[in-house]
């Protein structure tokens, strides 16, 4: 089990250190992130308190928007320079191969979340009234997206039309985590009186069935093809 | 599923023949009860008639998803042990995938004119419409990487784990949405309500569920039969390759 | 100079075994002898009788039949298409049989194919190396993955001239001969008991094949065994103790 996390601690720190020195995430996933906002307040007329109201799952769209691109470049990595192969002949196990690239993507996702949610307030007026929650509900939804991300980027490793399939099979799975963090985040930023801890709840099983799934299934799909 | 019996017709046997007949015949009854000789009902008028095709749709495609989940599993526990083998089970999968997809576009649109007659919106957000877009969403995007260029084993397989994953998650979706929507009470129209039924209309609702359902067959049958056909086509290539490579080697380097 | 991290969790190879390979135990650890691989049991290295292989449903192997024993250098000849990739993948246990039999080092590669990877290397065309890190990232890396000590990281990438002023470029602005001299270091520093290579000496400079050449008789002689494919057939029959030709997908001649 420490093997475990220690592998998935190398493949993690492997990808953040990919991160780092190509500033891929910083330089170019998080202004897109910012523009989504802008491009929201295009949309809805910069009309204020439907900003306000809406904050939430904008937010969350955005974080959709830059997830999937997040994904797909975490997967291409390993599908260039036939590094696939190094990495199935190394000793590397799979399953900690799932952790380490989903705590890699998680840790970019939370970066970009911090700067979107600044982005949210100081563009449309938000309020973090509840921080707690909001820190949390970033946190349990970024890691039930990672973890779907994951499942189907190694579904599409390797196969040949991958930017537009993985963000098909990968909406519809992730749509049940969009809806739980935006109703949690609204209870956060103040906007709805419902009660956030329980979506936050939610959050957490979905995150827990899709850890466990990734774990099952990135083996087998990693040494296919 | 049988050989092939006719020259003339590369996927029909007498089986298929005959099922076609009888789910036309059952189909034309159908059309006749529903839409002439059936009562309309108190509450909806002539709107209930829409029902006779969207419910049969829906359970059918409720019936092939799951059908396309169960071997599914069968074919990753089969291919688990040898790669080759269980391909009649993923083609079984995939037929009925595509005949969901199907009768899932067709509940959606037939649900929406219902909708708009009855409650006068084609949309709502509730927790049964929301899964279903959805599922209709995934089970294209399933449909999508089994049509995708690439070693058939794989991307079966691939495939097969995808149908499971979505398996898991249409009840989560289901519980999520649900949830979402009892917290907004009172803010729509509810569907949950079961409306009565007179006998007249549920007798003609459950010949059409028989019909459809032998028309989901029939379409099922052919293409699982065309699938095979495919995979045929692409196994005498690759005897013909063997045979042609292994003449390479005859003739010399 | 590379700093070995002893501390660090990441690197999973805490010492070396005693003598002999170990099988069990921890899954990373290469199976590293100090001097010599005492494999009386083991002669055969790769024992395959024909083995089909198939490439999304193109026979890349049709049937191919060999026997390599432990301490030999392998040629594979033959043009393009013929095959040889596929039998080294094979080899590596990357690619499933078909049908046939294949054993490498004693695993039986038609059921489980896993088991054999931690005990071979591969090298084929790509450079195995992830772009936007530097060498000594990737190094580090690999090494870690493999099982490897830092210390002997260092040592490989000083043998194959890999100059430190290198160390922390990124890989993407490396010349492709100096990402294969990096790569090969990755290989030497794992020490795996059987070589799998695919035209190696592409890329390198003449004084980077003779250094390929001259590692890889330290190797056999170190109890290893290389198969290798190539096309430059002077320097590499010269190279070789043995030479299989391919063709259509199986070895039509063995000079064995």
């Amino acid at each position: 089990m420490r093997e475990l996390i220690g592998e998935a601690g190398l493949v993690a720190r492997k990808d953040l250190l990919i991160e780092w020195r190509s500033r891929v995430a910083l330089n170019q996933i998080a202004p897109l992130g910012l523009l989504v906002l802008v491009v929201f307040a295009f949309a809805l007329d910069a009309n204020q308190s439907l900003l306000d109201r809406a904050s939430a799952g904008l937010f969350w769209v955005a974080v959709l928007f830059a997830g999937i691109i997040t994904v797909q470049r975490a997967f291409t990595l390993e599908s260039e320079n036939g590094i696939r192969d190094a990495l199935r002949l190394s000793g590397i196990r799979p399953a900690a191969m799932f952790l380490g690239k989903l705590l890699a993507i998680s840790a970019q996702l939370l970066v970009l979340e911090v700067v979107l949610l600044l982005g949210v307030v100081a563009m449309y007026d938000a309020t973090i009234d509840e921080p707690v929650l909001a820190a949390v509900t970033a946190l349990t939804g970024t890691l039930a997206f990672s973890a779907v991300g994951c499942i189907y980027g190694a579904v599409s490793l390797g196969l040949r039309v991958r930017e537009t399939l993985l963000p098909l099979l990968l909406i519809p799975v992730v749509a049940p985590v969009l809806l739980a963090g935006t109703r949690a985040l609204e209870r956060a930023l103040g906007v709805s009186t419902q009660a956030g801890w329980n979506w936050v709840g939610l959050l957490v099983v979905i995150s827990a069935v899709y850890t466990a799934i990734g774990l099952a299934v990135f083996g087998p799909l990693l040494e296919d093809g | 599923m049988q050989q092939v019996e006719r020259k003339d017709s590369m996927t029909g046997s007498l089986a298929t023949t005959t099922l076609g007949w009888a789910s036309l015949a059952s189909l034309i009854v159908v059309l006749i009860t529903g839409l002439i000789t059936s009562p309309k009902d108190a509450n909806q008028g002539e709107a209930v008639r829409l029902l006779y095709v969207h419910v049969p749709m829906i359970w059918i495609a409720y019936g092939s998803f799951i059908i396309t989940a169960g071997y599914s599993g069968l074919f990753v526990a089969k291919a688990a042990n040898r790669p080759d083998s269980g391909r009649h089970l993923d083609r079984v999968a995939g037929s009925a995938a595509e005949v969901g997809v199907v009768f899932t576009a067709l509940t959606l649109i037939s649900g929406a004119l219902w909708g708009r007659i009855t409650w006068g919106v084609y949309w709502q957000w509730d927790a049964r419409l929301t899964t279903t877009v959805l599922m209709f969403v995934t089970y294209l995007g399933y449909l999508a990487l089994r049509k995708l260029p690439a070693d058939p084993y794989v991307r079966s397989r691939r495939a097969a784990i995808v149908a499971l994953i979505a398996t898991v998650n249409l009840p989560i979706v289901h519980y999520s949405v649900d949830w979402w929507r009892t917290l907004h009470q009172g803010a729509s129209i509810t569907v949950g309500n079961k409306p009565e039924y007179t006998n007249d209309i549920l007798i003609v609702l459950l010949f059409a569920v028989v019909a459809f359902t032998l028309v989901a067959l029939w379409l099922g049958i052919h293409r699982y039969r065309v699938i095979r056909l495919e995979e045929i086509r692409e196994e005498e290539g690759i005897e013909m390759a063997i045979a042609s490579r292994r003449a390479e080697a005859e003739v010399g380097s | 100079m590379l700093v070995p991290t002893g501390s660090d969790a990441g690197s999973v190879s805490r010492r070396m075994p005693p003598c002999c390979p170990v099988d069990g135990g921890n899954p990373l650890q290469r199976a590293s002898v100090p001097a010599r691989y005492d494999d009386a049991a083991m002669s055969t290295v790769i024992d395959m009788r024909e083995a089909v292989v198939l490439l999304e449903r193109f026979p890349a192997l049709a049937g191919a039949t060999a026997t390599i024993d432990s301490g030999e250098i392998v040629l594979l000849q033959g043009p393009n298409g013929v095959g040889k990739t596929t039998f080294l993948r094979s080899c590596a246990g990357l690619l499933p049989v078909a049908s046939g039999r294949l054993d490498v080092l004693g695993h039986d590669l038609v059921g489980a194919r896993r088991a054999v990877r931690r005990h071979v290397a591969l090298l084929g065309h790509t450079s195995q190396l992830y772009d936007d890190l530097t060498v000594v990232d990737n190094v580090k890396f690999w090494s870690k993955a493999n099982g490897v000590r830092d210390g002997d990281l260092a040592g490989a990438l000083d043998r194959m001239g890999v100059s430190k002023r290198l160390y922390s470029i990124p890989v993407e602005r490396l010349s492709a001969g100096q990402k294969r001299r990096v790569a090969i270091a990755i290989v030497i520093a794992s020490r795996p008991r059987l070589w799998l290579l695919d035209e190696p000496h592409a890329g390198l400079d003449q004084a980077g094949r003779d250094l390929l050449d001259s590692l890889l008789g330290d190797a056999t002689e170190a109890g290893a065994t290389v198969v290798f494919a190539s096309h430059e057939l002077d320097r590499a029959e010269a190279v070789a103790s043995r030479s299989l030709v391919f063709s259509g997908g199986v070895i039509v001649s063995d000079d064995a």
